[in-house]
């Protein structure tokens, strides 16, 4: 058992797409979820994070059972595409929701977003609303309620696919950093082969529901023997 | 894009709907202002018409609150459960009301809330003694919810849906309890729209006109509409009714203005089929208060419509059917709305043309763009001066010309014809417009124009468009009694005013079986028009 994330012989049926996972992945590293469009990489993210539940099989999260844990119960952030901010309040209440889905936070608290928000490049943005930044500025400020979290687990779906090349460097240099600072456990979807150079330690590669090949990501970028990956690298 | 005939016969088109509209509703205007306009001065603040206008607003206040109030549990919980057993079900019932003739939920409301209806014998048989009226203004309220809750919950629900899914997606995962969900992110979508709702339902309520003929209409509990109708109709006081409908124009004026200051809710978004997914309320107290809130919500529209059912059965619909009254009625209904439905279309398409020639203008010059304003403006014209009093105008103007009567199914056909033009505006602007983006440099590049691009182009895509809104306008011509209630005799019986006169003349037998007959007349025409609305908005 590892003290990473597990999927312990998941199974699991949407509509008339199966899927089978069955997988361990290391803790404190970067992994990347890839694959091509509508294999699943989602779904298997939606599974750790609690949004669906397996028909079979454990999910194991540093070595604890939380298949049949509320999304709340589990110790994972999340950053989406788009919309990781709600569009009408705050940043300072968008990150404050991280640490009291209340918004009751304390002098302390109020500290910790502004130190969050100044880490990743936005100081003194408390009191803009999202509509008011750029693409990249709002993915910074998912970054910034993310660490404000502390959980152990961060999931993140294709988070920079709406940003430009350039921009993608710099989040991408700026995520690691972050994944330095706090070691923590990073699952990363994304359909571009140079990120997962630049970003991850490991990589999954998914089709049709099934985990075709998890390695090392030195391993996974040269192999050239499955077809379908094959065809993901090539661009 | 157009070439230099076409954009003139567009300009030409436009003119003429505008011109049209203009002269129609000035002429009433205009002879309201003429008729001894010394007189009508003194008359236009009185304790009279002080208490009318203070129940007017009074109601419309009450019965908007009422409305949005209770919609407002019934649209969260219903976003909440994107899996409720039935769910398609309930909305699709939420749309039921707004295509139902006015008078006829009138009818159902009356059998569940009357003084012998299902709801008083139960409440009777609980020991209470005939605790609800369903004549005067709790009536009034009562059939105001009925028809403008479904509305608001509709339109609530529509914006609850078009957040993003991550929203809840991310609540969920920020472990954020139902109540903290409302405050950060249900209620401020809710509150956006709000304000445009109450404004929308307001106006509905302050110019309602059947219901409160129906179900109030006594001195304590009459509206600006029915007052001027029953001076009209009753007491034949001119000067009254002139003084009225000023009072009314002034004030849906003032109505107009400030809704125009908030944006207009739409139901666009609104999922019927595959739903957002929700984590949060999954307690058993959320599933509970979910649960009550949306029965009770069923139970509320759902009731006064079986009881139109039950009591229609009742009737001897084959005879009633087969009835020579009934036949004559029809027949003027249906004529009646069928050129009040191709007239309004044909209005809508003169309107678009005018507005299209202006804006394929380069520079248009400041009068155009006047023009092109105004035009926008006529198709909503009804909404400032209602048909009770484009009706009494109207009336007064033909009086020295003989009998109205003679003129009165022109007259009604027009005025239906007007109120629906908001309406079918709304349907066929939209369907226009794409449809140019689509087609018209390609057709201009062809050199399509005049007939065969009409034939070829233009008819085959937007025929599913045009035929919604003649059936809309058809529908609500069918259905509507508020025209031809300063008309209707025994030369001009519609369906609804036949069923209003049976009614008045306690043969609630007879009302209640042609109720039933209109009733499913105008909801099938409406479901022709949304049938084919959700196809054209999907591609
Ligand atoms: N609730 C559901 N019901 C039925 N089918 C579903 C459901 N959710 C996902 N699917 C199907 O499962 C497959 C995998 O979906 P998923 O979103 O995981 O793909 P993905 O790998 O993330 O694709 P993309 O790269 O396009 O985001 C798709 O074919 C999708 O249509
Ligand atoms: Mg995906």
């Amino acid at each position: 058992m590892t003290d990473g994330i597990a999927l312990d012989k998941v199974e699991l049926k949407l509509g008339a797409r199966e899927f089978r996972f069955d997988c361990a992945l290391p803790a404190g590293a970067v992994t990347a979820i890839t694959g091509p469009s509508g294999s699943g990489k989602s779904t298997f993210l939606n599974l750790v994070a609690g949004f669906e539940t397996p028909d079979r099989g454990r999910i194991l999260i540093a070595g604890g059972d939380v298949t049949e844990k509320h999304p709340s119960e589990r110790p994972v952030s999340l950053v989406f595409q788009d919309n990781n901010l709600f569009a009408h309040l705050d940043l300072a209440a968008n990150i404050g929701l991280g640490i009291s889905p209340s918004l009751r936070l304390s002098g302390n608290d109020r500290a910790a977003i502004s130190q969050a928000l100044e880490r990743v490049g936005l100081g003194g943005f408390e009191k803009r609303t999202p509509g008011t930044l750029s693409g990249g500025e709002r993915q910074r400020a998912a970054f910034a309620r993310a660490l404000v979290r502390k959980k152990t687990v961060l999931l993140m779906d294709e988070p920079f696919a709406a940003l430009d090349p350039g921009l993608r460097l710099s989040m991408a240099n700026l995520l690691i950093d972050l994944h330095r600072e706090t070691g923590n456990t990073v699952l990363i979807v994304t359909h571009d082969p140079d990120e997962v150079g630049r970003l991850a330690d490991h990589a999954i590669f998914i089709d049709h529901g099934q985990i075709l090949l998890q390695a090392r990501a030195e391993e996974f970028l040269v192999r050239r023997d499955i077809p379908a990956l094959a065809e993901f690298l090539s661009g | 894009m157009l070439t230099r005939a076409e954009r003139r016969r567009g300009i030409g088109w436009g003119l003429l709907s505008l011109v049209g509209i203009a002269f129609f509703v000035g002429i009433a205007v205009a002879a309201l202002l003429s008729w001894d306009a010394g007189n009508t001065q003194s008359l236009l603040f009185t304790a009279y018409t002080w208490r009318i206008l203070r129940f007017t607003l009074l109601q419309a206040v009450l019965s908007t609150l009422l409305s949005v109030v209770f919609a407002l549990p019934v649209a969260l919980a219903l976003a909440r459960r994107p899996s409720f057993p039935g769910r398609v079900w309930v909305i699709r019932l939420m749309a039921l009301p707004m295509g139902l003739p006015v008078l006829i939920g009138a009818l159902g409301l009356i059998g569940i809330w009357g003084r012998h209806g299902a709801m008083n014998s139960l409440l009777l048989k609980l020991g209470l003694e005939q605790p609800i009226s369903i004549y005067g203004l709790s009536g009034i309220l009562l059939a105001h919810v009925f028809f403008n809750l479904p509305l608001a919950a509709r339109l609530l629900l529509a914006a609850l849906e078009r957040l993003p899914a991550e929203y809840w997606l991310l609540s969920s995962s920020l472990g954020m309890k139902p109540f903290s969900v409302f405050r950060f992110i249900e209620w401020p979508a809710a509150r956006r729209v709000i304000p445009g709702i109450t404004g929308l339902i307001f106006m509905l309520c302050a110019t309602s006109f059947t219901l409160v003929l129906v179900l109030g209409g006594g001195p304590a509990a009459t509206t600006l509409e029915v007052a001027i109708y029953q001076s009209l109709r009753f007491d034949f006081d001119p000067p009254r009714a002139i003084a009225l409908s000023l009072l009314q124009i002034g004030m849906t004026a003032l109505i107009l203005v400030a809704i125009s200051l908030f944006p207009a809710p739409d139901d666009s978004g609104i999922t019927t089929g595959r739903a957002t997914r929700r984590f949060d309320g999954r307690t058993v107290p959320a599933r509970l208060w979910d649960t009550l809130a949306i029965l009770l919500a069923i139970a509320f529209l759902i009731l006064p419509l079986a009881s139109i059912v039950a009591a229609g059965a009742r009737a001897n619909l084959w005879s009633l059917l087969s009835s020579a009254a009934f036949l004559r009625a029809a027949w003027t209904s249906f004529t009646i709305a069928l050129s009040a439905g191709l007239l309004a279309v044909l209005t809508s398409l003169a309107i678009i043309a005018g507005r299209e020639a202006i804006a394929d203008m380069k520079r248009p010059a400041g009068t155009a763009r006047a023009f092109s304003v105004s035009l926008g403006g006529m198709s909503s014209l009804v909404l400032l001066v209602p048909p009770v009093v484009l009706g009494t105008g109207w009336f007064l103007m033909l009086r020295p010309f003989g009998d109205v009567a003679r003129f009165a199914p022109a007259l009604v056909a027009i005025i239906n014809m007007l109120m629906a033009l908001p309406f079918v505006m709304r349907v066929l602007a939209p369907a226009v417009e794409t449809h140019r983006e689509r087609t018209g440099r390609l057709s201009a590049s062809l050199g399509l124009s005049g007939f065969s691009r009409v034939w070829r182009i233009d008819l085959p895509v937007l025929a599913r468009p045009l035929l919604t809104a003649l059936s809309f306008a058809m529908a609500l011509s069918l259905g509507d009694l508020g025209a031809v209630a300063l008309f209707g005799s025994s030369e001009l019986t519609t369906l609804p005013w036949l069923v209003y006169s049976r009614l008045s003349s306690y043969r609630t037998n007879d009302a209640d079986g042609l109720a039933l007959i209109l009733g499913i007349i105008c909801l099938a025409l409406t479901m022709i028009g949304t049938a084919g609305r959700r196809e054209t908005s999907h591609d």
